[in-house]
């Protein structure tokens, strides 16, 4: 058996030949003869006038004048609606939590439940919940039909035509900025989808900077922070369209750091030029509206409902118990804080704050609601409808304009999730970038936040 | 029994959404080639069989150029599912026809689908399914995944095939005399390696075209048959959410 | 007529390609897209920085990078010319 097997592979080599671009030349030609002559006879063409969109629609969204503009535009207001849009939603939802949760405390109540029961089920896990749900939710059911109104139009592929050349500066592949769009859904997702890119060394630079995006776990406290602390001395419309400018100018941060670390990389660890590239751009199509949206709306509060059950639930009840375990005076939670705090400062951060990054490992969704628990000593969330009391515990942890900023930019460009280091082992399997992976961006949060509070503070700017 | 029925075609044909179609499930979908990057399955009841689909990556050839390619190639020649369906664009046929062809070298049981057929209405392209399935030697279906016309037509057609009652004489691509000849040559000697189990004149064709990825490929399955198989590994539920 | 490469033509401009001098997997790539000597293609976008550039081929839009294009010649075709593969 064995035999005959390595015998049949001889045979096989025997029959194997070099080939030739001639032959394959050939062969591909014959192919389009035989094509030609089958759709020549099978399919009709009727002079029928294409329609507006097919011949004019490109000559504007891609042209020199307005290509980019329409660019920044179009991102300005997915993220300008998105933010308007969430507030109300946000608060109702909300107050439906805290009403739930005063019918919990009465059932608490009467049956006698003990303190801690009480503090690690409703206080931990019910109000951990909670947060997760009326804070993410909102605005990523906004957001993302947007965006799957523009990804089923066709817009996506002309992005990437726009901004090719810039990719092509930075040693990179123009279809990076595909990928980079499926990571504003989800990195680990945009990982597989570096799949599009042929070239092994130009897909491993996107998959190293496509954390620069902000995925739909980041959004939110991207948002709620430069509501509370950037747009801080304006309110109503105002306060909205503050927001949105300071939102979409991390999100052009993130861009410019992919590049810069993509031009880097391609200097450096992945040297080399680019690859060949082809980019197919496929005609425009209006999209089913209704259909679109719906959908897009579900799977993504199914998406944000499921992982606030799997992780954002499981993690509050451990910050609970974390924070009530006492050792001495003070919390196993306040002991790390207090661990981490000079280090923390030293890049605008506290204690707290990097360590809800650090516990947030599994999933950035959970970073906000460990920071609050963790503030408020007891372990406990403040209830969810108090969003507008957040301001004020911030301030009370000496929070400054600075420190929103720097956790904004510390969010934006820290390590990946670990569904998403996971993903990038599965499909690099190779531990030096992995490795690569976690500490690369982790560095540059470092660096760019330690820059920016030094300067700041040395200024006297805060 | 359930039959397995692949899904492949150029990028961005409607796969995905024909694939939605079928199942029930909701692959992702969206306007532009590359969306697909995993295999996904899901089952498809008609009135008297179970289908098992199996959705692939879309490609422009079945040549090793890429991953992608192999990843739909190995699919069709290793796993050999019971029909493939081949999806292409009616706007854009001369193209995707290429790919069809490719397929029938490799396989009798292929019904070509004609999709995006609304589309291909408005601007005024009209394809004749008679003639067209004439020349291929294969069933053709015209179709609109997301308009859901033609399905129907389509599952009586899988239906039909599993069932016996089609016989398929695939379109063959004639080429240069010389090539022929060499074609000749190797078949019979291609047919003592892999019995009835490999095409053999397509395969003579990738030897002589010095496609040295399928080399390997072929190395790996004549020791062992069923490890070609794990190469691919089909799509995560449930851990991955794109945009 | 001359030909030249055809990042070098101007938009609205119908090529027949008379030569791909590409080699190796970019080829192969470029003879599926329908970049096929004899085929005819249109120059239809220029990207805002002038740099790729969306050619029609066989009814799709492609874009391509003046690496490639360069190594791409064509000629211009008058207008109304049948589309024919060598
Ligand atoms: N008008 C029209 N649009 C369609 C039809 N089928 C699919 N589409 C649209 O075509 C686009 C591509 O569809 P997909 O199903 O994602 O294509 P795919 O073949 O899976 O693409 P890849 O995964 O990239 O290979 C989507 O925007 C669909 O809505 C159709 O029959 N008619
Ligand atoms: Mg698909």
């Amino acid at each position: 058996m064995e035999h005959s097997a390595e015998k049949k592979i001889e045979q096989l080599d025997h029959l194997f030949q070099e080939g030739s671009d001639d032959l394959r030349d050939h062969i591909v030609s014959s192919i389009y003869q035989s094509t030609q002559g089958l759709t020549k006879e099978a399919v009709q063409y009727s002079p029928k006038k294409a329609s507006w969109l097919d011949t004019n629609l490109d000559q504007i969204l891609t042209s020199r004048m307005f290509g980019f503009p329409i660019m920044l535009a179009m991102l300005a207001v997915v993220i300008y609606l998105t933010i308007a849009g969430a507030n109300y939603p946000g608060i109702v939802i909300a107050e439906a939590f805290a009403r739930v949760e005063d019918g919990l405390t009465a059932v608490f109540q009467w049956v006698h439940a003990p303190d801690w029961l009480y503090g690690i089920l409703v206080e931990g896990l019910y109000r951990g919940t909670s947060w997760v749900v009326s804070v993410m939710l909102p605005p990523m059911a906004i957001f993302f039909p947007m965006f799957a109104l523009l990804e089923n139009f066709g817009y996506l592929p002309r992005v990437a035509f726009n901004l090719d050349r810039f990719f092509k500066k930075s040693g990179a592949h123009g279809k990076q900025s595909l990928t980079m769009a499926m990571g504003f859904g989800c990195n680990a997702a945009a990982i597989m989808s570096t799949r599009i890119v042929e070239s092994p060394r130009e897909r491993m630079l996107a998959i190293l900077t496509n954390n620069f995006v902000p995925c739909n776990g980041r959004w939110p406290l991207i948002i709620v922070l430069a509501g509370l602390f950037m747009a801080a001395g304006f309110s109503g419309g105002m306060n909205t369209f503050i927001s949105a400018g300071v939102v979409v100018g991390i999100v052009l941060f993130g861009v410019v750091m992919t590049l810069f670390v993509s031009w880097a990389l391609s200097k450096t660890l992945l040297r080399g030029v680019p690859s060949h590239y082809t980019l197919e751009l496929p005609p425009y199509r209006k999209p089913k509206f209704w259909n679109t949206i719906v959908r897009a709306t579900l799977d993504k509060s199914w998406f944000v409902l499921k992982r606030a059950v799997i992780i954002a639930a499981p993690a509050s009840l451990i910050t609970w118990i974390l924070a009530n375990i006492m050792v001495g005076d003070l919390s196993v939670l306040e002991h790390i804080a207090a661990f981490l705090d000079p280090f923390a400062h030293a890049i605008g951060l506290d204690g707290f704050i990097l360590m809800a990054f650090i516990l947030g490992f599994p999933a950035n969704e959970i970073v906000l609601p460990i920071l609050l628990m963790g503030y408020l000593a007891t372990g406990s969330m403040i209830e969810v409808e108090n969003l507008h009391d957040l301001k004020q515990i911030f301030l009370d942890h000496g929070w400054t304009w600075l420190t929103a900023l720097n956790m904004m930019l510390f969010s934006l460009l820290h390590y990946p999730c670990g569904t998403t280091m996971l993903n990038i082992w599965k499909e690099t399997k190779s531990p030096k970038w992995t490795f690569t992976a976690f500490a690369l961006p982790t560095a540059i949060a470092i660096v760019v936040t330690f820059i920016i509070a030094q300067t700041v503070i040395a200024l006297g700017l805060v | 029994m359930s039959h397995r029925v692949a899904l492949a075609g150029n990028p961005n044909t409607g796969k995905s959404t024909l694939f939605n179609l079928l199942t029930g499930l909701r692959q992702h979908t969206g306007n532009w080639p590359g969306k697909t990057v995993v295999r996904a399955e899901g089952e498809l009841r008609t009135d008297n069989h179970t289908f098992q689909i199996i959705d692939l990556p879309g490609t422009y050839s079945l040549y090793s150029n890429s991953a992608d390619e192999e990843v739909a190639r190995d699919y069709i020649i290793f796993e050999k599912p019971d029909i493939t369906l081949v999806v292409v664009d009616a706007t854009s046929l001369e193209r995707n026809l290429n790919l069809a062809l490719q397929v029938l070298e490799m396989t009798k049981n292929v019904i070509v689908c004609v999709n995006l057929i609304d589309e291909a209405r408005r601007k005024g392209i009209t394809v004749d399914k008679k003639e067209l399935s004439r020349r291929l030697g294969v069933p053709v279906v015209l179709l609109s995944a997301r308009e859901k016309i033609g399905v129907i037509q389509l599952m009586k057609t899988m239906d039909q095939m599993v069932d016996g009652k089609i016989s398929t004489d695939p379109y063959l691509i004639p080429y240069e005399e010389e090539v022929e000849k060499k074609i000749e040559e190797m078949e019979p000697r291609i047919k003592e390696i892999f019995g009835d189990s490999m095409p053999s004149r397509w395969l003579a064709l990738r030897l002589l075209d010095g496609d040295k990825n399928l080399l390997q490929a072929l190395k790996t399955y004549i020791r062992d048959p069923q490890s070609v198989e794990i190469k691919h590994e089909p799509a995560q539920g449930g851990c991955c959410h794109g945009a | 007529m001359e030909s030249k490469p055809i990042y070098q033509f101007h938009k609205g401009d119908r090529l027949e390609i008379t030569s791909v001098q590409v080699e190796g997997v970019m080829r192969r790539r470029l003879l599926d897209l329908g970049f096929v000597r004899g085929a005819v293609i249109d120059v239809v976008q220029k990207s805002p920085l002038g740099d790729p550039i969306a050619f029609r081929v066989f009814n799709t839009s492609i874009a391509l990078r003046r690496e490639e294009s360069s190594l791409i010649h064509a000629v211009k075709m008058e207008e109304d010319s049948e589309v024919k593969v060598q």
